[in-house]
């Protein structure tokens, strides 16, 4: 606290909202509240943007999951230190638990990686991906946040086996004209499906969309291309089996477009069965996503210089609205009530008092246990931040390599269904590999990351470690050392024939969690292991309506918002 | 670019659309001034570019530049550099123009004409193309112009094949990249394919290679999106290069090879009504050739007739085609036997030698190359058959009951002998159409998988008609299932009724008319009281058989009296190969007119025509007219009109059609044409006329 004056004194000290930590969910409703007039103060322990939807580079990286990952030590004050000066005010001490394990790093070429350790953006919430036509796109369009972040098409999309092949995903009419291992009758049946979900998309359209008269002309049509209620209710995969689609196309249409994640077939184990309702709205969310923008050759786009782009482009959209911004600040916030119970702000580490109306955290943020508050009551009402509704875990890895996985296919989506790797395979993996292109890292190299949902994270890694070498050779582990050789180097030990040799890996898991919430205060959501933003933005406007159920999310202002989607699409 | 609904214009875009109009029309008005005083000044030029921009349809202003630059060239002819810059001047123009509008003939032809002043990199013009087609992959102007370029700069056909295989895999509903395709290979029998062959490039090696890989490429196109009309039609396509034949081929013949022909001697000759098919009631009789596509050149030099008499004259074969007066499929002649011939009693032996000497070419220009003979023996009949004078003059009654079934072995065994005989056998064709047939019975097996949908039926169908016209020689097989898809597909799509309608009757007459046995079930005699049996006429009836088109002339030349009745008819084209026909009933169908009727004009054989309970003159407006090839209203200007006919102008096709016929007996009542006034015009029209409407003229 003597470093005080290291940080100026935050000026002023009263706000609408205080957000602590710039991950996404934070960022878009820094942004949207800014946007509707609120004040916002932003803050950030790190001295980067986007917590944990972060972009870093290896030592970055490394020191963010290393000091996350430890078990959680006892902060500063773990005695009920810092007595509210005022004597009306009860306090809760807050500490940053950590939502990352297990991590494991191998680096098989550390010279090299040295001396451009620094010119990799590390996703820390990879593998994900946007689809064009996401809510999330829509939003940054919206609320003019686009213009700060610009796009990579992924070159394409495959669904891969446990011998390292990877068959294209036959995801578009042209894509399953082109397909060399659907059978003729195959191809027929994937294409009749996909043409039987637009119909119904189109019917359920047009009945929305048109006023009375027009749709009786058109009911005895509709009606016929329209899919059941009692079809939409069933599980996705028995509405596949009705279809008469045989097993191969059912595992492309589950995995590889609608994205399932657990293993549709095995209904007992697998908790998520996707419902026809939902899988339809997922093959028309990725059919709306091919050819929405001119240079996306498929339906998905990534942000050059990584994902971290996102949250900062909202902060940036946050920062032109009025909002403040600090960066790097030593924050062990306690909560501030009044004595009627009412949250009424946030104490630092710095010593100073900031006051809100509502407080958005970090969901890194929970209460320290032995609590500090001679109110129990008021503490029950904060459980949900102490960080035990722990849904269950997503593995992930990241792989540098220097060479593609595709030849000339520097960015590229790898799906492997469940089962696809090995009987006991409950939950998809999804690898996506982005190239030097995207700014990410040197050109000629690659970056792959990997994940899995698992209950445990054991399995989850043995899943990892299964797509792992499937995909990639690994440097003989005794070499690791002498690698250093520059002979060795062209040639590494163990190198399979064109596969990518591994040069340094990542393995972590991180804990999934969701919003909560009371009364002003909320914590927002950990990223999911989704593939795309989806639920993200979703469960971001949902928190967002909640907080400010009367507020419109980034009004449209003026019709030059138009042109804002142009920005987009390069 | 397809598929976008126009949206009105709003009040404000009207507003800015006059003033548009009126810039338009003043820059207009100074153009056209200086266009007349041949005014090319660099800023009049400049004018007109200007003018173009805003409207490239204004074709004036493109010619006007032509006369510009070539002022201008004329001008600098020795300064490289000048003649460049002007000739990129117009591309530039052109370019802008084409961005207002990529569909203006004026534009695109304009850059031809630059283009072909030697002017341009070619790799420019392709860039530009891939920019256009980029916008639109469909737009027909762009890829007529990459043809163009193309064959401008001998862009090899393998990479423009490649870039329409790439178009295809983009969108395979690109018709026009189909379309581009078809034109390359359908040069295939005669440029492409032989230079490619002579290259021997990888994956061209022989026809059936390249059709084997256009079907694998078109049926991933079918099999993804059985919607998709494009590569329907680009599978109809290839289907009819597999099948049709490229060489012409002779098929069938009248008189058929090794057939005895009667003919009345002089004595008899007033007095035979003799109508069986061996025996002919003129001396002047019909030689006709049915070839198997359309061909010219058919004439007495390279088809020689050698017979036990002088004919005196060279033969003159005509071609029965109302649309084409030098080429057609069928070529017909008349063999006059001298009378001082006809007191022979010897039998000759008549032999028509087809293409033993060159010339005779096929429409494509393949030239006849399987010489065939055919050998009749022709003698002269002395005995008068029994009541054939009554008969001359008796009416011919369509009744049911004035036919008995034929029973053959009864009489006339030649007949089973000449139907045993109906076509050609050409070893050529049975030997070439392996490959074919192995094609078509893949792709067949393939498309059953298809058989739940429109087009899995429709190509099925097609396939087995396909393979049976393969095999022209060989019972029809499968003809069962065809039928029965067909009769599917008009229940499933009733829009394309028609079109199923008439391939079912195609291929229904083809399993009539596939053997000797259906034939001779379909054989009748035709006998009224004045007619004993023996001599009474042999009628082949196809009545009530619901078709809707004629086919299979090829095995009906023989036919003298065909009962067509009760069926859905509208046009009987084709029958014109039936040169001995001499009675008809057309009755209860659906004709429409008389131009559908044109091919009576070419049956100079035929007496007796039914054409009652039809509608002729019930449709003022006779959309069908467009459908027959040609048009009456083209030939009526070589006809002689006669003005004194009453009414003729009302009746003037019935009058193109009728005239000169000889005709004794016709029926047209139950059309709505008829009238009294018609019945007197047709009496007048047909002077030979001995019954009209069952009633006796006198």
């Amino acid at each position: 606290m003597s470093e005080l004056p290291q940080y100026p004194p935050i000026d002023p000290t009263t706000f609408d909202l205080i957000v602590i930590g710039t991950g996404l969910p934070e960022s878009v409703i820094a942004a949207a509240a800014s946007t509707s007039g609120k004040t916002v103060l932003h803050l950030d322990p790190h001295p980067f943007y986007g917590s944990h939807f972060a972009s870093l580079s290896i030592p970055e990286f490394n020191s963010f999951l290393n000091s996350n990952s430890a078990p959680p030590a006892s902060q500063s004050c773990p005695e009920t230190a810092c007595p509210s000066d005022d004597p009306n005010l009860s306090i809760i001490n807050l500490n940053c638990r950590s939502l990352y394990s297990d991590l494991e790093i191998s680096s098989f070429s550390p010279t090299l990686l040295e001396e451009c350790s620094r010119k990799f953006l590390l996703d820390l919430a990879g593998p994900r991906v946007l689809f064009c036509a996401d809510k999330a796109i829509d939003l940054m369009l919206k609320s003019e946040a686009s213009q700060y972040v610009e796009f990579k098409s992924i070159d394409a999309s495959f669904i891969g086996d446990g011998d390292g092949a990877l068959l294209a995903v036959p995801d578009s009419r042209a894509a399953i004209f082109k397909d060399k291992s659907l059978s003729l009758i195959q191809k027929n049946q994937l294409m009749r499906f996909l043409k039987l979900v637009e119909g119904h998309l189109r019917a359920t359209a047009a009945s929305v969309g048109t006023d009375v008269n027009q749709s009786e002309k058109g009911e005895e049509r509709e009606t016929a291309s329209r899919i059941s209620v009692e079809d939409l209710e069933s599980p996705f995969v028995d509405f596949l089996t009705k279809m008469k689609l045989p097993a191969k196309i059912k595992s492309i249409v589950l995995y590889a477009i609608a994205m399932a994640d657990r293993d549709q077939e095995n209904k007992e184990i697998s908790k998520q069965v996707l419902k026809t309702k939902d899988g339809v709205d997922r093959l028309a969310l990725y059919q709306s996503s091919i050819g929405r923008f001119a240079n996306a050759s498929g339906p998905f786009i990534y942000p050059i210089y990584g994902q971290g782009e996102l949250p900062q482009a909202f902060c940036r959209r946050a920062a032109v609205k009025g909002c403040i911004y600090v960066s790097s600040v030593e924050i062990n916030p306690n909560l501030e009530f009044q004595s009627s119970g009412n949250y009424k702000g946030v104490k630092l580490a710095s010593g100073q008092e900031l006051f809100s109306n509502k407080l958005l955290l970090d969901p890194a943020f929970t209460k320290s246990s032995p609590t500090s508050s001679p109110d129990d009551s008021l503490c029950a009402r904060f459980d949900f931040l102490t960080a035990q509704n722990v849904k269950s875990k997503v593995v992930k890895g990241i792989c540098i390599t220097k060479s593609s996985l595709k030849p000339d296919v520097p960015n590229l989506l790898v799906l492997y269904p469940p089962q696809s790797l090995y009987p006991e395979q409950s939950t998809t993996v999804r690898v996506l590999q982005i190239g030097g292109n995207s700014a990410i890292c040197p050109m000629g190299m690659f970056v792959i990351y990997l994940s899995a949902s698992c209950e445990d994270v054991a399995e989850g890694k043995k899943l990892l470690n299964r797509a792992m070498s499937a995909l990639l050779s690994f440097p003989d582990c005794s070499e690791s050392s002498s690698i250093a050789s520059e002979e060795n180097v062209s040639h590494p030990v163990g190198a399979e024939e064109g596969k990518p040799t591994l040069l340094w890996s990542a393995l972590y898991a991180q804990e999934l969690q969701t919003t909560g919430q009371s009364d002003c205060i909320t914590s927002s959501p950990t990223p999911d292991g989704d593939l795309d933003y989806n639920s993200v933005f979703h469960a971001t406007l949902e928190l967002f309506q909640t907080m400010y159920p009367d507020t419109d999310l980034f009004p449209a202002t003026n019709p030059s918002d138009e042109h804002s989607g142009e920005n987009a699409e390069s | 670019m397809h598929g976008r609904p126009r949206k009105p214009l709003k009040p404000v875009d009207e507003a800015a659309v006059a003033a548009k109009a009126e810039k338009l029309r003043a820059l207009q008005s100074e153009f056209l001034s200086n266009h007349q005083n041949k005014i090319y000044s660099k800023e009049a030029v400049e004018l007109s570019a200007k003018l173009l921009e805003i409207n490239p349809e204004l074709y004036t202003a493109w010619n006007y530049r032509k006369l510009a630059v070539q002022q201008n060239l004329a001008q600098c002819e020795s300064d490289p550099e000048s003649v460049n810059s002007i000739l990129d001047e117009e591309l530039k123009v052109v370019e802008n123009a084409l961005r207002q509008n990529f569909k203006s003939y004026g534009a695109w032809h304009h850059r031809k004409w630059v283009l072909e002043k030697g002017h341009s990199s070619m790799d420019k013009e392709l860039g530009l193309l891939d920019k256009f087609q980029a916008m639109d992959a469909r737009n027909f102007h762009a890829w007529n112009y990459r043809r163009f370029v193309a064959a401008l700069m001998k862009r090899s056909d393998e990479d423009e094949l490649e870039h329409t295989q790439n178009m295809i895999d983009k969108n395979l509903s690109n018709y026009s990249a189909w379309h581009n395709r078809s034109n390359f290979l359908s040069r295939n029998c005669s440029v492409l394919l032989s230079n490619l062959m002579k290259k021997a490039a990888p994956g061209f090696t022989s026809k059936d290679e390249v059709l084997t890989r256009e079907y694998e490429l078109v049926r991933e196109a079918l099999f993804t999106d059985e919607d998709d009309q494009s590569g329907w039609f680009y599978h109809l396509w290839l289907l009819d290069q597999t099948v049709r034949s490229e060489f012409p081929l002779l098929v069938s013949s009248w008189p058929v090879e090794g057939s005895d022909i009667s003919l009345p001697a002089a004595d008899y000759l007033d007095g035979c009504a003799s109508m069986n098919v061996f025996h002919y009631s003129s001396r002047n009789f019909p030689l006709v050739l049915y070839f198997n596509q359309s061909v010219r050149g058919v004439n007495s030099s390279t088809v020689s007739v050698s017979c036990g008499f002088n004919l005196n004259i060279d033969l003159i074969w005509k071609p029965l085609s109302s649309t084409d007066s030098q080429s057609a499929k069928v070529w017909a002649t008349h063999l006059a036997i001298p009378d001082a011939e006809l007191h022979s009693s010897e039998a000759y032996q008549v032999e028509v030698k087809v293409g033993f000497s060159q010339g005779i070419v096929s429409t494509t220009g393949v030239a006849y190359s399987h010489p065939s003979q055919i050998s009749f023996q022709l003698h002269l009949q002395k005995t008068p058959l029994e009541s054939g004078q009554d008969s001359r003059f008796g009416r011919i009654q369509w009744k049911d009951d004035c036919f008995a079934v034929y029973e053959p072995g009864s009489a006339e065994p030649d007949l089973v002998n000449l139907l045993d005989n109906l076509t050609i056998k050409n070893e050529v064709e049975s030997t070439a159409s392996t490959w074919q047939a192995r094609i078509i019975d893949d792709e067949t097996n393939i498309f059953r998988d298809l058989l739940d949908c429109k087009i899995g039926k429709l190509t099925v169908a097609r396939l087995l008609t396909a393979y049976n016209s393969l095999r022209p020689l060989d019972k029809p097989v499968h003809c069962k299932e065809v039928l029965e898809l067909y009769s599917e597909l008009m229940k499933l799509d009733p829009s394309h009724y028609q079109y199923y309608k008439d391939n079912h009757s195609l291929v229904l007459l083809q399993q009539v008319t596939s053997s000797k046995e259906s034939l001779l079930s379909r054989c009748f005699h035709y006998r009224d009281s004045t007619l004993s049996t023996n001599g009474s006429p042999l009628c082949l009836r196809l009545n009530n058989l619901a078709i809707s088109q004629l086919g299979s002339f090829e095995k009906l030349l023989w036919v003298q009296m065909l009962d067509l009745s009760n069926n859905e008819l509208q046009s009987i084209e084709g029958l014109e190969a039936l040169q001995l026909l001499s009675q008809l009933c057309l009755s209860n169908n659906k004709f429409r007119s008389f131009t559908a009727l044109e091919s009576l004009r070419y049956l100079k054989s035929l007496k007796v025509l039914d054409i009652s309970q039809n509608e002729i003159g019930s449709h003022s407006i006779d959309t069908t007219r467009y459908l027959f090839r040609s048009p009456l209203s083209h030939s009526v200007g070589s006809c002689d009109w006669n003005i004194n006919y009453l009414s003729s102008e009302t009746y003037w096709e019935a009058f193109f059609v009728l005239k000169d016929m000889g005709l004794t007996q016709l029926d047209v009542a139950g059309n709505a044409i008829t009238s009294k006034s018609f019945n007197v015009f047709l009496e007048k029209l047909l002077p030979t006329l001995k019954w009209l409407d069952g009633v006796e003229v006198n």
